[in-house]
C-alpha cells in the first residue's frame, strides 16, 4: 500500500521536472509517421486514386475517339453533374450517420410539381418551381423528423419514402396528363427568363464564341462554337460542392456533422443539437434532390415519373467511393465529388469504347465492393490504437 | 459553515418506482479537495453522480450548489455552474482529431471576410496541444485521430477538456477502471494537477489502491446508503477495504481458499 501511495507522490513531485522534459520538441512518445500514412488517412484519397484509374483506362482505350474533346468532356462531366448534386446531399447526411433512399423518387416527384401546375392549373412557372423546393424540403424535414423522433433506422424510414413519393408521382401525372409524362413543359420555360437563366442550358456562351471565332476551341461550318457554353447543372454542383465542403470543412456546424454521425451519444453529451443538425441535412439532402429535378425537367422540358430512378443508390455508391464511411463520422465532398466524376466517365466512356456497355453496372458494383473493403481497412486502421 | 462546501447532497433520496436507488445520503464536497466516492457494483453510484450532474433529480432531499439549493433540469445547467461530469465513455469521437473532440461543442470560431464565421483550428490546434502539454500529454499533431490515443490519454483528453472549459467540479466516474497501472497512475496525476488549481474532484471508483493517494476524504456507499465520509487523517486503507465488504469478503475467500489448501 505505501509503496503505491509513494509511487504516486514520487511521480506527483517529478511532475515539474516531466514538463520541462517535455517542452523539449524530442519526446519518445511522439512516434514518427509516413507520409504515405498521412495521405491513406485523407478520406479522398480513393476516390483520386479512382479518378487516375479510370481516366487512364479511357485513354488507353478510347483515347482518340472523341471523348476526351470538349464536346465529349462536356457529355460526361453533365452526368457526373447531375449525380455529383446529389452526392453532396448525400455526402453529408451520410457523414451525420443517415441515409435517405428516398431522394431518387423525389427527383420524380419534384418533376411532377414543377410540371403540372403551369400545365393544367395555369400558375406560373416560377411559382411552381419555388413549390417544388418548399414541398420537398417539408419532406426532407419529415424523413429527418419521423427518423429522429421514431429512432428507427434512417434506412426503413427512407425506404418508405421511395415507394409513397413514386407512387405519388405516378398518381399525379396519370391523373392530370393521363400519361406517365407530362411534357411541353419547355415552353415555359422559354417564357420565362428568370427560371430558364438558373436552370437551363448553358452559360459563358460568349467566351465559348470567342474561343471558337480564334480557333482555339471546334466549330460548326457557320462558326457557331460545337460547346455553346457550360451547362447550368454544372456550375450548380460546383457551386453546392463549394459550399457544402467549405461548411464540412470550415465551420461549427461541419464540426457538428462530424460528432454526429461519429457518436450521437457522445455528441450530445457535449452539447450539440444532434436532432437539429440531422434535420436540417435531411432537409438539404431533399433540397439537392429537388434541384436535380428542376434542372432535369428545364433540360428535357418534360417531367416522367420513372425520373431519377435508382438514383438514390447512384448517389450513395458515389459518397462510398469517395471515402464516406456508411456508418457515418468520417468523409469529405470533395471525394463524393471524384465518386461521382468516375460514375460519369465511365457511363459515358464506355459507349466510346469497343465495350459491351452492359458491362457498366458490373464495373461499377465492382468499385463499390473494393471502395467499401477500403474504407472498411481506413477506419479500423484510424479508430484502433497503434 | 456552509460556505466550506461547494457541492453538497443533504438526505437526498431518489427513487425509480419500487426501486430505492438512494436513501438518505449525505455528500460534501469541501472547495479544492478530492473526495473519493466508494462503493461495490450496485451501491448507487452511478444513480449518485447522475443526480450530481444534473441528469436526475433528487427524489427527496436538498442539493446544494455553492450553499445555494438548486434543481437542475438537466445536465446543461449543471455545467453552466461549473459541475463537469466525464463518464465512462468520456464522448469521444475517435475518428476525429484531438482538436475537434477538444473543442466539440464550443468551436472557436473567427470572423473571415467579416461576415463568414469560420472554425479557428489554429487556436483549437495549438490551444489543444498546449493544454493536453499542461496536463502531461504530449500530442505532436493536433489534428491526429483519438482513436490514435490510449485509454488513458483519452481518459486525460476528457479531463482536461472539462478543466479548460471552466470545471469548478469535476465528477470522475471510474476513469482508471479500464486502465493499466501506468495509466491510471497518469490519471491520478492529472486528479492531482486540478486539485492544485482549486478545482474540486468527485473520483469515483470501486478501487481502494487507486482511491487512497490521492483522496483527501472517502465517502462510501452500500446498497443505496451511505456509510459515512471520512477523512484519510481519520481512516487507514485497510479499514476503508473492510467497510466496502470488499475486504471481508475477500478475507474469508482467502480463509477459504487457505483452509481448502491446508
Amino acid at each position: 500500500m505505501s509503496a503505491i501511495n509513494e509511487s504516486v507522490t514520487h511521480m506527483i513531485q517529478r511532475q515539474r521536472t516531466n514538463a520541462q522534459e517535455a517542452a523539449k520538441p524530442t519526446d519518445e512518445r511522439v512516434r514518427k509517421i509516413s507520409p504515405w500514412r498521412v495521405l491513406l488517412d485523407r478520406p479522398e484519397l480513393g476516390s483520386i486514386a479512382g479518378t487516375v484509374l479510370v481516366f487512364v483506362f479511357f485513354a488507353i482505350t478510347a483515347g482518340d475517339s472523341g471523348m476526351f474533346a470538349l464536346d465529349g468532356v462536356i457529355n460526361w462531366a453533365k452526368v457526373a453533374g447531375y449525380l455529383g448534386i446529389l452526392a453532396v446531399g448525400a455526402c453529408l447526411l451520410m457523414i451525420a450517420g443517415e441515409f435517405d433512399l428516398s431522394i431518387g423518387s423525389m427527383i420524380g416527384f419534384a418533376g411532377v410539381v414543377v410540371a403540372i401546375p403551369p400545365m393544367y392549373l395555369g400558375w406560373p412557372l416560377w411559382a411552381s418551381v419555388i413549390a417544388a423546393f418548399l414541398v420537398c424540403m417539408a419532406l426532407g424535414w419529415l424523413n429527418g423528423y419521423l427518423v429522429m423522433r421514431t429512432k428507427l433506422p434512417s434506412f426503413i424510414v427512407t425506404l418508405a419514402f421511395m415507394f409513397i413519393l413514386r407512387g405519388l408521382t405516378l398518381v399525379l401525372s396519370t391523373t392530370f396528363a393521363n400519361s406517365t409524362i407530362v411534357s411541353g413543359v419547355g415552353s415555359k420555360f422559354d417564357e420565362s427568363p428568370l427560371v430558364s437563366g438558373l436552370f437551363s442550358g448553358t452559360t459563358f456562351h460568349g467566351l465559348f464564341s470567342f474561343l471558337a471565332s480564334h480557333g482555339i476551341i471546334e466549330s460548326f461550318p457557320n462558326g457557331e462554337p460545337v460547346v455553346g457554353g457550360i451547362p447550368k447543372v454544372l456550375l450548380w454542383w460546383i457551386g453546392l460542392a463549394v459550399v457544402a465542403g467549405f461548411v464540412l470543412a470550415r465551420t461549427r456546424f461541419g464540426n457538428w456533422i462530424y460528432t454526429v454521425g461519429g457518436d450521437a451519444n457522445a455528441a450530445k453529451n457535449v452539447g450539440v443539437p444532434v436532432r437539429r443538425v440531422k434535420i436540417s441535412l435531411f432537409v438539404f439532402t431533399a433540397f439537392c434532390a429537388c434541384l436535380f429535378g428542376v434542372l432535369q425537367v428545364a433540360e428535357f422540358g418534360s417531367a416522367a415519373s420513372d425520373r431519377g430512378l435508382q438514383k438514390e443508390f447512384e448517389a450513395i455508391i458515389a459518397v462510398v467511393i469517395g471515402g464516406t464511411l456508411l456508418t457515418g463520422g468520417f468523409g469529405s465532398v470533395i471525394g463524393a465529388c471524384f465518386g461521382a466524376i468516375i460514375f460519369g466517365v465511365v457511363q459515358i466512356g464506355i459507349s466510346y469504347t469497343n465495350i459491351d456497355s452492359d458491362w457498366y453496372r458490373v464495373f461499377l458494383g465492382g468499385m463499390l465492393l473494393i471502395a467499401v473493403l477500403f474504407n472498411h481497412y481506413i477506419r479500423s486502421r484510424a479508430a484502433s490504437t497503434k | 459553515m456552509a460556505d466550506d462546501y461547494i457541492l453538497e447532497l443533504d438526505d437526498v433520496s431518489k427513487f425509480f418506482g419500487t426501486v430505492i436507488a438512494l436513501q438518505g445520503v449525505t455528500l460534501k464536497l469541501k472547495r479544492g479537495e478530492v473526495h473519493c466516492l466508494l462503493g461495490d457494483n450496485g451501491a448507487g453510484k452511478s444513480t449518485l453522480i447522475k443526480t450530481l450532474a444534473g441528469v436526475h433529480q433528487p427524489s427527496s432531499g436538498d442539493y446544494r450548489v455553492d450553499g445555494q439549493s438548486v434543481r437542475f433540469k438537466s445536465p446543461r445547467e449543471a455545467l453552466d455552474r461549473g459541475i463537469a461530469t466525464v463518464y465512462q465513455d468520456l464522448a469521444l469521437v475517435p475518428l476525429m482529431s484531438v482538436a475537434r473532440n477538444f473543442f466539440a461543442g464550443r468551436e472557436p470560431r473567427r470572423r473571415v471576410l467579416g461576415v463568414l464565421n469560420v472554425l479557428d483550428m489554429k487556436y483549437a490546434n495549438e490551444t489543444a496541444r498546449d493544454k493536453l502539454a499542461e496536463m502531461g500529454i504530449h500530442v505532436r499533431d493536433a489534428s491526429q485521430p483519438v482513436g490514435t490515443m490510449s485509454g488513458g490519454e483519452r481518459q486525460c483528453l476528457a479531463i482536461a477538456r472539462a478543466i479548460h472549459f471552466g470545471a469548478k467540479v469535476l465528477i470522475l466516474d471510474e476513469p482508471t477502471a479500464a486502465l493499466g497501472v501506468k495509466q491510471s497512475c497518469n490519471v491520478l496525476k492529472l486528479i492531482h494537477k486540478a486539485r492544485e488549481r482549486g478545482i474540486s474532484v468527485i473520483f469515483i471508483t470501486h478501487n481502494v489502491h487507486h482511491a487512497y493517494p490521492i483522496a483527501d476524504s472517502f465517502t462510501l456507499l452500500n446498497r443505496g446508503q451511505s456509510m459515512g465520509t471520512f477523512a484519510k487523517t481519520d481512516i487507514t486503507k485497510e479499514e476503508v477495504l473492510d467497510m466496502m465488504a470488499g475486504g471481508t469478503e475477500i478475507q474469508s475467500l482467502v480463509d477459504e481458499l487457505e483452509g481448502r489448501a491446508a
